[in-house]
């Protein structure tokens, strides 16, 4: 009988290591192989015979892996970075490619700033098209690596070239209001046709919109991280050169627009090729966060509901506002995409994460009530529209899954609709900021 | 006999379903009940059910729980759910129809399943 222990603890670590096998998928598969060496053994098979019947009958590692990799998707995209078997030039030989396209949208940014003279001079059209210098390379970058093809790629530079179209066919006029969002959701816009690419041009696809929630969180882990080393960097070098007598701004303003250009590049590679590094980091991040914004919303909602402030809101606190959902948003997201497929039953994240949200809502809603108030007073303009816009639709988003994850930690609705709510919700986000660039400008006549 | 294997493929999802909606059960049992509703007919690779009944749990079709079994080792259950039981009931529709479908083009043969047309 000692031997057949150390014949199952042997198989154990053995199907363990398999790619898309996790420890509980283990524990089941032990008691099935254990069921059947008993039931095996009772027939009259020695304990040899019976576990290597039994081993054989669940069959095959590789299919068995394949099977359950398939099903947990997440769990074999952890393991492609490790083995890959299938893709075995992938991770290696790929470093050339990125920095192909990174030196390129370095170079492009920083002709754009020789060009506008920035920073003596600051002329509005830089800060406006800043992201249309970068995001083609990244979008070219994609769409090399998936392989697109001619029609792929077409539909691909189509947002592009509108967008850029737009943005500068519009007479805009001076310290226009419009023109300052379009600076601000264009990159939304543009993030949203980087998608495409990413998807492989399978934008109906849910698991592929939420793979690509999960790649926004960490190409921002990363970017933040190469720009605080970055930052380091940039104050070393000024500290040693400082006595030297070189112009360390002068450098500054050559490397650092060149520096964030390239950054956004180099971040979306290493989240395609090192995702073990930050996935590990990723879902520790919103697990402090999460708690820390539930605990800050909930206080705040409190104080607001006691003290009265709510009527006495102007708008750049609705700004605020948008700003903390947009927050709380990607904190949900986030914590979604990085979540274990395995574990499909509410734990007490489940039910920070929903405080978290109600609370975020209840704030929100005392805003708009004000805000809206106020503005059957001074009447629309286009900072208020969009500060309400954007508003609605994160409330709506929110309201949502709260609305879902409440019903799902009760019990009466599984995690599965939870994430289809917010994959099905992605495009809206992306409408709405197609709208403020396009049809916002020509409503309040560009000003 | 030999059964196509896209045959069983497809069959699975709904005998393991029916199988759940008879009662609670878990991986083991669930497939010597297979064996037993098939007499032997219908080959499974014992593994393959897991990775089927980890979908069967995401898309919200059952529940599962950690117990101990009467042999003190842990045992994850399977509980079918209602969208489960409704998924069934849209399965065995489907299911009808084919057969009803298979019958009309096959007479005489008789020996389908035709008790499945009026599930």
């Amino acid at each position: 009988m000692e031997s057949l222990e150390s014949q199952i603890a042997e198989w154990r670590a053995y199907v363990a290591n398999a790619p898309g096998v996790n420890g509980h998928d283990v524990d089941e598969l032990e008691d099935h192989l254990r069921h059947q060496i008993s039931e095996l053994n009772a027939a009259g098979l020695t304990a040899d015979e019976s576990f290597l019947v039994a081993v054989k009958r669940l069959g095959d590692l590789d299919d068995l892996s394949r099977e359950f990799a398939r099903e947990h998707s997440g769990r074999l995209w952890k393991q492609l970075v490790l083995s890959g078997d299938d893709e075995p030039a992938r991770a290696s030989s790929g470093w050339f490619e990125p920095l192909a396209f990174a030196v390129a949208a370095a170079v492009v940014v920083q002709v754009a700033r020789l060009a506008a003279g920035f920073p003596d001079e600051e002329p509005t059209w830089l800060a406006r098209n800043a992201t249309l210098f970068v995001l083609p390379f990244l979008a070219a970058y994609f769409a090399r690596r998936r392989q697109l093809d001619t029609r792929h790629w077409g539909l691909t530079a189509l947002p592009f070239v509108l967008a850029a179209l737009v943005v500068n066919i519009y007479p805009w006029g001076a310290d226009s209001a419009t023109e300052a969002l379009v600076t601000l959701h264009l990159p939304v816009v543009l993030w949203f046709v980087v998608a495409y690419p990413y998807m492989g041009g399978t934008v109906g696809s849910h698991a592929r919109r939420m793979d690509f929630v999960r790649f926004t969180g960490e190409w921002f882990i990363y970017y933040v991280l190469i720009a605080l080393g970055g930052g380091v960097l940039m104050g070393l070098t000024a500290g040693i050169l400082e006595p030297t007598g070189v112009d360390v701004e002068r450098i500054a303003e050559w490397v650092l627009p060149s520096g964030a250009a390239g950054g956004v590049i180099v971040a979306a590679w290493l989240v395609e090729s090192k995702q073990r590094v930050v996935e590990n980091m990723a879902p520790v991040l919103t697990m402090l966060f999460t708690p820390l914004f539930a605990v800050m919303l909930a206080c705040a909602a409190v104080v607001y509901a006691a003290t009265g402030l709510g009527g006495a809101f102007d708008r750049d606190l609705v700004s605020v506002f948008d700003a903390l959902l947009v927050v709380v948003l990607a904190l949900v997201l986030y914590g979604m995409s990085a979540r274990d497929p395995a574990t499909s039953s509410p734990g007490w994240m489940d039910g920070i994460q929903l405080v978290a949200v109600v609370s975020a809502l209840v704030l929100d809603l005392m805003v708009l009530g004000a805000m809206i108030a106020r503005i059957g007073d001074l009447g629309f303009t286009a900072n208020r529209t969009a500060a309400l816009g954007l508003n609605f639709v994160l409330l709506v988003n929110l309201a949502g899954a709260a609305w879902l994850s409440a019903r799902f930690l009760t019990g009466r609705s599984t995690l599965h609709r939870l994430e289809r709510w917010q994959t099905s919700y992605l495009p809206v986000f992306a409408v709405w900021a197609a709208t403020v660039v396009v049809v916002l400008p020509p409503v309040f006549a560009f000003d | 006999m030999h059964i196509d294997k896209d045959l069983v493929a497809a069959a699975a999802t709904p005998l393991v379903l029916a199988i759940l909606a008879e009662g609670e059960s878990y991986g083991y049992a669930i497939l010597k009940r297979v064996r037993a509703l098939s007499e032997g007919e219908l080959e499974w690779t014992d593994g393959m059910l897991y990775p089927l009944l980890h979908r069967l749990l995401r898309l919200g079709y059952v529940t599962t729980e950690w117990r101990t079994s009467p042999e003190g080792r842990r045992r994850k259950y399977y509980m079918v759910t209602e969208d489960g039981r409704a998924a069934l009931a849209d399965q065995q529709r489907q299911w009808a129809t084919v057969t009803r479908a298979l019958n009309d083009v096959w007479p005489g043969s008789g020996v389908l399943l035709t008790g499945l047309g009026e599930a």
